[in-house]
């Protein structure tokens, strides 16, 4: 399988990556070489075979449904670019 | 005075147990070296008030007894832990200025234990990539050099800061992370010891995550002892990780030295890859000869699925990196891009703030994950790292107690010299250690001699999951035989 361009622009806004028009051809031939270098899973027989879930054999672990941390929020929005009375500021959302 | 930074970590523990220097001295001593080396642009950041301070306090701590059982050894950290009121930022533009309100796990650990912080290390732009070539503070230098030449190598990656300041004496041992061989293959590539342990062995707990089902944090440091030493303080279970796994840590240190006699070694056959050079073939077959010497029995095994780790690999840690970035929006901490609109304003950021590497591989990620692709690319992954987990699960259940491959295909290469017109030229360093990270085993590189320009080469031991004790005592044979390797000082 491979990308065209306009898969290119699509997979960038999924990302959320401002991609420009020149970038595309660049950004398609790397992709394709990854993709081609993928390919050889498709010789691989995995009839019947579980998709691995978790390396090691574990048990989820499940913690206590109780507050155990908070109460922080200067440390929260201290390494924000932009806040006002402990809010994280973006531009308008909702008309 | 004979030149502290050459010390071991053991030896120094001695030195200051028995008051021979103080920490503070034994810091000062590596805070100038590594003013001295700037031109390896192994650190990305230096603390030294923060060290200094650090090594006052212990001292006044070995002073009263109460030194623990990293006391007062000064340590590199890797810029993808998150270090209490210390920059970090991954290396990658869009972390900007972050400095963490809290610290990781593992590094708490080594501050529990005495270690003393020198300064963040560089490392490849979210730990992506295997040469050190892709962080936003340009690469680090490998202090190794071809003989008569002085073209700048890489120190390999991700972890290449940690290994060139440790091979360079700039601290005497350094955190890093394994991914895809991170640990292992930069180790290699300066004649360090690096150890990727079990997955769940030390707690991801404040690093930054590139992709979680495969990350797990080790040491690098100049020997086996010391590498063993370390890890005793990074490993341990962490409720704050749901896949740290809650068992006992081992004294890693007391395999060191232990007897090898009766256990039996695997080769795997598929490590024996077409146009492979000669100089590693020899390392190889020279590995296996110290290990039969030691009284290990050598056994040929068979690991069909080896072919598959590296593509299967450039699905899923993708696909994990792109949730695991998703994160980076600009609107709660590092970079921010203005836009129009918030989706402007995402899209904006993350043009600006991510990297080449960064942004191919967010994007290869996004599109095994979406839909229509989902099963084709992803999911038939995943079914192929159950594969080559039973590979390996087959090989133990039959008696074998580790395995020995090389640790790299090639010696370190020039600064610029290899991936520009594709990307999977890089992606190949990772053949031999990224098997490791896709069945969650314990791994750990060796430096193991050198080719014919002068360069280390390292050799590899894979073990059974949390049996890293077994390869502290192959590895310690390995280093026995083939001794130790410093770079002469040229910077």
């Amino acid at each position: 399988m491979s990308v065209d361009a306009a898969t290119v622009r699509r997979i960038a806004h999924l990302a959320r990556i401002a991609v420009t028009e020149a970038e595309v051809p660049h950004l398609q031939g790397e992709l394709n070489a990854m993709l081609a270098f993928v390919e050889q899973l498709s010789e691989v027989n995995i009839d019947g075979v579980e998709p691995m879930t978790s390396v090691t054999p574990m048990e989820m672990k499940k913690r206590q449904d109780v507050v155990n941390d908070g109460e922080i929020p200067d440390d929260i929005v201290r390494n924000a670019p932009e806040t006002q009375n402990h809010f994280f500021l973006v531009p308008k959302v909702v008309e | 005075m004979t030149d502290l930074t050459s010390l071991t970590i053991a030896e120094a523990r001695s030195g200051l147990a028995s008051k021979s220097f103080t920490s503070l001295e034994l810091t000062d001593a590596h805070l100038a070296a590594i003013e001295a080396a700037r031109s390896l642009n192994a650190f990305v950041l230096e603390t030294p008030d923060q060290a200094r301070a650090m090594a006052r306090t212990v001292d006044a701590k070995i002073a009263k007894g109460e030194g623990g059982p990293l006391a007062g050894i000064p340590l590199g950290i890797k810029d993808l832990f998150a270090t209490k009121d210390v920059r970090t930022t991954a290396c990658s533009k869009i972390l900007g200025n972050f400095v963490p309100p809290y610290e990781s796990t593992v590094t708490s650990q080594l501050w529990r234990d005495g270690a003393v912080m020198l300064g963040k290390l560089n490392n490849d732009e979210f730990a992506m990539g295997s040469s050190n070539e892709t962080s936003c503070f340009g690469p680090v230098v490998n202090p190794w050099r071809r003989e008569g030449s002085n073209t700048a190598l890489v120190p390999g990656g991700s972890s290449g800061g940690s290994a060139s300041a440790v091979a360079a004496l700039l601290c005497m041992g350094a955190t890093a992370t394994d991914t895809g061989g991170s640990i292992r293959q930069p180790a290699a590539f300066t004649a360090t010891v690096g150890v990727k342990p079990t997955y769940g062995r030390c707690s991801r707990w404040g690093i930054v995550a590139f992709a979680s089902s495969l990350d797990q944090a080790g040491p690098i440091a100049r020997t086996v002892r010391d590498s063993a030493i370390l890890m005793r303080s990074m490993a341990g279970h962490d409720p704050k990780d749901t896949t740290s796994v809650d068992i006992g840590v081992p004294d890693y240190e007391a395999a060191v030295g232990k007897s090898v006699k009766g256990m039996k070694i695997g080769i795997p056959k598929e490590y024996r890859l077409d146009g492979m050079p000669a100089e590693i073939e020899k390392l190889w077959s020279e590995g296996a000869a110290w290990l039969k010497a030691a009284g290990a029995e050598l056994v040929e095994v068979s690991l069909p699925h080896t072919k598959y780790a590296l593509p299967a690999y450039y699905i899923v840690a993708p696909a994990e990196a792109s949730s695991n970035l998703a994160r980076y929006d600009g609107v709660r901490y590092g970079l921010r891009v203005p836009g129009r609109s918030i989706g402007e304003l995402y899209e904006n950021t993350r043009a600006e703030g991510f990297g080449d590497e960064v942004r191919r591989r967010v994007m290869i990620g996004t599109y095994v994950l979406s839909a229509g692709y989902y099963d084709a690319y992803y999911l038939r992954a995943q079914k192929v790292r159950t594969l080559i987990k039973r590979d390996f699960e087959d090989c133990f259940a039959k008696g074998i107690s580790a395995i020995l491959t090389p640790a790299t295909p090639s010696a370190a290469f020039g600064v610029g010299e290899k991936g520009g017109a594709d990307p999977v030229e890089m992606y190949l360093n990772d053949i031999f250690t990224v098997t490791v990270n896709m069945a969650g085993l314990p791994g750990i590189a060796v430096p193991a001699g050198k080719d014919a320009q002068g360069l280390p080469l390292g050799l590899q031991l894979i073990g059974r999951p949390f049996d890293e004790e077994t390869l502290f005592s192959l590895g310690e044979v390995v280093e026995q035989a083939a001794g130790r390797f410093t770079p002469p000082r040229w910077w």
